[in-house]
């Protein structure tokens, strides 16, 4: 077993995982905690808050490379498993308020508001962490296989796919701002206090939850290198490159696409549990059918089907989102809009792409 | 030439009467127009029969009949006497032994030779087994024997994009192969190829036949003069005449509506 996983990169793979690794789990928070404030080498607390998040979209991206880049079947409805999570993370939030909430309520606030006098039954259980968690690792994947099996049954493909994808994200945009619905409106779930009884205003606690991302990022990059590394990820891609030579080969690639399907939206609501208590609030908008294109764009720009070109889509999309929109946040969707058009006429491998073909040219010239 | 031990289907399908195919009364319409027009059509046990038609005649859709990518209006399709066709998908077709090659070669273009043929390699294939089993040593050799059969040893590692038509048609062939398959389709094997390789197809195809049966779709008369024992001509979705290449090529009402020469 660790013969196996220690094949899936080269040594010099390896060594690039785990100094990113420890840089983000070990020297990032030394040099938070040794270093003086004063220090140019002082990293500050809000950093973790946001480097959390932008690891949360790296998990995010790299669920839909899983599904998109190796396997061809563009998702534009991550938003939906993604918000699943959040707002299962959000209700135990909401639930381990307690009774300081303004209303002094042991109901969550917008429940006093809308005057509701009991909790409605589908909150049970998240005052638990325990069967929050359980949730959060079921309820996206479950969703997500129901949801694929009947697709992928009728051989929707494509662009069909596509679209029937965002119609959900938008069925369940709408149905989540309905304050009827009862998780909010579309306020959403905000003004938590503690997760396991930390507050989260610590910057202890912000520094947690960032550690713990980084680690689960971490293991979900091993486990989707393992996959697509295996006989397994070689039938993905034969899936995305000539389906019905699959099949004539004697597999059943609704099983295939239903596996790597459910298993991206797990990883996808992981996601989204992780982020809700960094950002603070999980609302509709996340369901936004724009907010998907916009991750399946990372992807993009990233590099499909390398895994690591989706983390570095994540992290370089959203960096230049933090810049622009307090630069010149009018400009953003059209930058956006800019970006993909030009990746996709002219970097089809992402930005992952390009650095490979100049580093493949850099080997030719030594070995002439 | 591909062999193992722990190929036990052979016994499911039942060949007691020493016919492995039946077609029967297959009539398929697209919008009213009938591509099968109530056919019938039987292939023996290890025969290696060709089938020929103009353009229009069925052929593929015949063979999209066979491996469940169609389904028939009306009609019967059993394979052996026992596995009804008709009410089985594409991968349990596959599975239990028919194999295609389709008229423009279709292999992985991003895989290498090897892994195309390690996909098709006859062995478990749900996710968990693909997931968690790697190839055997034993199971390496006869791909190996394989590239050997289908001459790509030296391109065993090479994009298969990267190679040229005749061996992309080679390799197709060399997938089903290790398939392991009791009855092949192969529609068009010489399309595009030189000379040469056409003769070389021709070799394999004959050496397949007895134990395997092998149908082949083709429209080259010299090539098909080459290999074939039996030949049908399919018209208009039915069969127009069948027997020996010479007597077909006699028959006047094959005259009349193919002018091949």
């Amino acid at each position: 077993m660790i013969k196996t996983i220690a094949s899936l990169h080269s040594f010099k793979g390896w060594f690039f995982t785990f100094a990113l690794l420890s840089i983000a789990v070990i020297i990032l928070p030394i040099l938070n905690i040794f270093m003086p404030e004063e220090s140019v080498f002082h990293v500050p607390d809000y950093m973790f808050a946001l480097l959390g998040k932008y690891l949360c979209y790296a998990l995010v991206a790299l669920s839909i490379d899983l599904i998109w880049g190796y396997t061809g079947i563009l998702s534009l409805g991550h938003g939906v498993f993604f918000s699943i999570g959040g707002y299962a993370m959000g209700m135990y939030l909401m639930r381990s308020v307690g009774k300081e909430g303004v209303y002094k309520s042991d109901l969550p606030d917008f429940m006093v508001f809308l005057d509701w006098k009991e909790l409605p039954w589908y909150w049970y259980g998240f005052d638990y962490f325990a069967f929050t968690l359980l949730v959060i690792l079921i309820l996206p994947g479950l969703f997500a296989f129901t949801f694929g099996y009947f697709a992928f049954k009728s051989r929707i493909k494509g662009v069909y796919f596509a679209i029937i994808t965002q119609a959900m994200t938008f069925a369940l945009m709408l149905l989540f701002f309905r304050n009827e619905t009862g998780f909010g409106g579309n306020n959403g779930l905000t003004d938590f206090k503690r997760i396991l009884g930390y507050s989260l205003q610590e910057p202890s606690t912000k520094m947690g939850l960032y550690i713990i991302t980084a680690i689960v990022l971490f293991l979900s990059y091993i486990l989707s290198r393992y996959i697509v590394q295996s006989k397994l990820g070689r039938v993905l891609t034969a899936i995305r490159d000539a389906e019905s030579r699959v099949m004539f080969s004697g597999y059943n690639t609704l099983h295939y696409k239903l596996f790597i399907w459910t298993l991206s939206a797990f990883l996808c609501g992981i996601a989204g549990a992780l982020y809700v208590p960094q950002v603070g609030i999980i609302n509709p908008s996340e369901m936004q059918p724009s907010n998907s294109i916009e991750m399946a764009i990372w992807v993009a720009v990233g590099g499909r089907g390398t895994l690591s070109g989706a983390l570095v889509g994540a992290g370089l999309v959203n960096g230049a989102k933090s810049w622009f929109t307090v630069a010149a946040p009018d400009y953003w969707l059209y930058f956006l809009g800019a970006l993909f058009i030009i990746v996709t006429l002219y970097f089809p491998k992402g930005f992952v792409g390009v650095f490979a073909r100049f580093n493949s040219k850099e080997n030719l010239r030594e070995s002439a | 030439m591909i062999s193992s031990e722990a190929h036990i289907k052979d016994d499911s399908i039942d060949t007691r009467h020493g016919c492995i195919l039946y077609i029967e009364d297959v009539t398929v319409s697209f919008d009213g127009f009938k591509a099968l027009d109530a056919l019938n059509l039987y292939i023996d046990d290890g025969e290696l029969r060709c089938i020929i038609g103009p353009n229009g005649a069925g052929k593929t859709t015949m063979m999209d009949v066979i491996t469940g990518k169609t389904r028939p209006d009306h009609g019967t399709v059993f394979f052996g006497q026992n596995l009804d066709l008709t009410k089985m998908t594409e991968y349990e077709i596959s599975h239990a032994g028919i194999g295609r090659k389709f008229q423009k070669p279709t292999v992985f273009f991003n895989h290498t030779v090897f892994e195309n043929l390690e996909l098709a390699f006859h062995t478990q294939k749900d996710v968990w087994q693909s997931l968690t089993q790697s190839l055997t040593g034993e199971q390496r050799d006869i791909i190996e024997e394989d590239l050997e059969t289908i001459g790509l040893k030296e391109q065993k590692n090479l994009r298969a994009g990267l190679l040229s038509h005749g061996q992309k048609q080679w390799l197709e062939i060399g997938m089903l192969l290790v398939q392991d398959p009791r009855l092949l389709l192969i529609d068009e094997p010489v399309a595009g190829m030189t000379h040469q390789e056409t003769e070389h197809t021709a070799e394999l195809l004959k050496s397949l036949a007895g134990k395997h049966s092998v149908v082949v779709v083709e429209h080259e008369m010299d090539f098909i003069r080459s290999i074939a024992n039996k030949v049908t001509v399919l018209h208009e979705g039915h069969v127009l005449a069948e027997g020996k290449m010479e007597e077909v090529q006699n028959d006047p009402k094959v005259i009349e509506v193919y002018l091949g020469s």
